[in-house]
């Protein structure tokens, strides 16, 4: 495998609502940022791939629209996937396994606040037997977080208790909006919105842009191993209350010895699975931006944890692991691992 | 043996509050106004007509806000002479790429007040506005022809000046 480091992250304040900038506005703004932080020039850049969704913005090929913003002409060589920028990461990662580029620029941008992020989300559902049925995503986690229950694998303590870290670290990110102040007991009294779920057990959803520079060795943190993998559409086919997928990316990821790690849940109830999935212990710290569930920008959570972690090796960890996920009930996983150099 | 299935409704509605953004926002503020206003780009300094929030050769954020005219030169046109849902005008109609002055990129509009037949590349145009602007590039009904002598149009589609 050819090496390949970080050399730039950068993102744009997670917040609930961002009228002001287009999607041409936001991606200039946020590769800026990336290419400064790398000390690279555009046009030194070798491949450019993006991950974001038109269900999301709003707007037919809004990507397309939105490559005004990295200077799309003369033509560049680009590549878009309709999904969370961690793939679009992902794709760039293998392009530069080709060996014949050496740089790539990376982003992702989103906006929850211009539709309903639910029913565009539930376009992604079995068009023939669960779309036409109006199940929202927030019923099916949770119907994923009744198993775990059922199983004893977790409480609805535990739920609360994964929230109340969430803000608890969240407090200290200036790039998300301030979390709420609580108590477990306070949210243990919330009311069910999908029992056993309350309304804070899914992310707080904001609108947003990350970015990052890859480049062939050079400084920066590596990245030592990087997979997805995804299990079947059919809910029923599943069992619910484990992530097969996110295992088996660990594994080829070869996450071990990890110091911090950075997970993408875009509900409470999930934490569970994916620290059992993925290894995780008390030992290592796990979200110390705080997470998804103070701050989920769709499109963007998941590059954003890589980014996350690039900061937790700048700060002096030693490995870090970032986790994305995409999909009902965290049908598709990718993780990341990084080595500081 | 029972009757084959062949269709299965299964309607959809997604709804959103999309936001122009800076630059539209404030393209649009113009129209209403009854101007035409473009925005350049610091680093080659072309006019772009609709503004774009950053110019897509150079990357940059395109902040000058410049008039542009109200006359323009057609570089290519196209006769729509097929019906379809939502059309605002009765076939045949040009639409028609026009370089106003000023600006260094076509606006896509339409070409009328004349017959189609006399719709040509280079031709002299000027916008007609309706009387109360909306925030819309449609408060622009057409360009008509506005007499002046017809300019050369090189074969990259640019105005020769
Ligand atoms: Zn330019």
């Amino acid at each position: 495998m050819r090496s390949i480091s970080i050399a730039g992250i950068a993102q744009l304040p997670s917040k609930l609502a961002e009228h002001h900038m287009d999607a041409a506005e936001l991606v200039q703004a946020v590769t800026a940022l990336a290419l400064a932080d790398a000390g690279i020039e555009r046009k030194q850049i070798g491949f450019v791939c993006s991950g974001s969704s038109d269900y999301i913005m709003g707007q037919p090929f809004s990507f397309v629209m939105a490559l005004d913003g990295v200077g799309a002409w003369p033509p560049i060589r680009e590549s878009h996937v309709e999904m969370d920028g961690a793939w679009a990461l992902y794709e760039a990662w293998v392009r530069l396994q080709h060996g014949d580029i050496d740089t790539a620029l990376v982003y992702s941008f989103g906006k929850s606040s211009v539709g309903n992020v639910d029913d565009a989300l539930g376009m992604q559902l079995d068009p023939y037997y669960v779309a036409p049925l109006g199940v929202s995503p927030m019923a099916l986690a949770a119907l994923q977080a009744r198993a775990l229950l059922d199983a004893r694998f977790a409480n609805e303590r535990d739920f609360a208790q994964a929230v109340m870290r969430a803000r608890l670290a969240g407090a200290r990110n200036p790039n998300i909006p301030t979390p709420t102040a609580t108590t477990v007991d306070a949210l243990l009294a919330a009311p069910w919105v999908a029992s056993p779920l309350r309304a804070h057990d899914a992310a707080v959803r904001t609108d947003g842009a990350a970015a990052i520079v890859l480049r062939a060795g050079g400084p920066g943190p590596k990245i030592t191993g990087f997979a997805h993998r995804i299990e079947p559409h059919a809910l029923g086919v599943r069992d619910l209350t484990t992530s097969p997928s996110a295992r088996r990316a660990a594994d080829d990821a070869g996450a071990s010895r990890i110091d911090v790690a950075e997970i993408h849940t875009p509900y409470a109830s999930q934490e569970t699975i994916l620290r059992n999935a993925l290894g995780l212990n008390d030992r290592m710290l796990v979200n110390p931006s705080g997470g998804t569930l103070v701050a989920e920008t769709p499109m963007v959570a998941g590059l954003l944890r890589v980014v996350e972690a690039t900061r937790a090796i700048r700060d002096g960890a030693h490995r870090a692991l970032a986790h994305a996920t995409s999909g009902p009930c965290l049908q598709h996983n990718l993780v990341c691992v990084l080595e500081s150099t | 043996m029972s009757a084959p299935v062949t269709q299965m409704k299964a309607p959809t509605r997604l709804e959103y509050l999309v936001h122009a953004g800076a630059t539209t926002t404030t393209f649009l503020h113009s129209i209403l106004k009854g101007q035409l206003v473009g925005r350049r780009c610091p680093v080659c300094h072309k006019v772009y007509i609709p503004p774009r929030g950053a110019c897509p050769t150079c990357a940059v954020l395109c902040t000058d806000e410049v008039p542009v005219s109200n006359s323009g030169t057609v570089t290519t046109f196209s006769i729509v002479r097929i019906p379809f849902e939502g059309q605002r005008l009765t076939p045949p109609y040009a639409c028609a790429h026009i370089v106003l002055d000023g600006a260094d990129v076509p606006l896509l509009h339409i070409v009328g007040g004349c017959s189609v037949d006399e719709v040509r590349v280079g031709m002299r145009v000027e916008a007609v506005w309706l009387e109360i602007p909306q925030p819309t590039l449609a408060t622009v009904t057409w360009f008509k022809p506005n007499g002046e002598p017809d300019r050369a149009v090189n074969d990259r589609g640019e105005v020769v000046p």
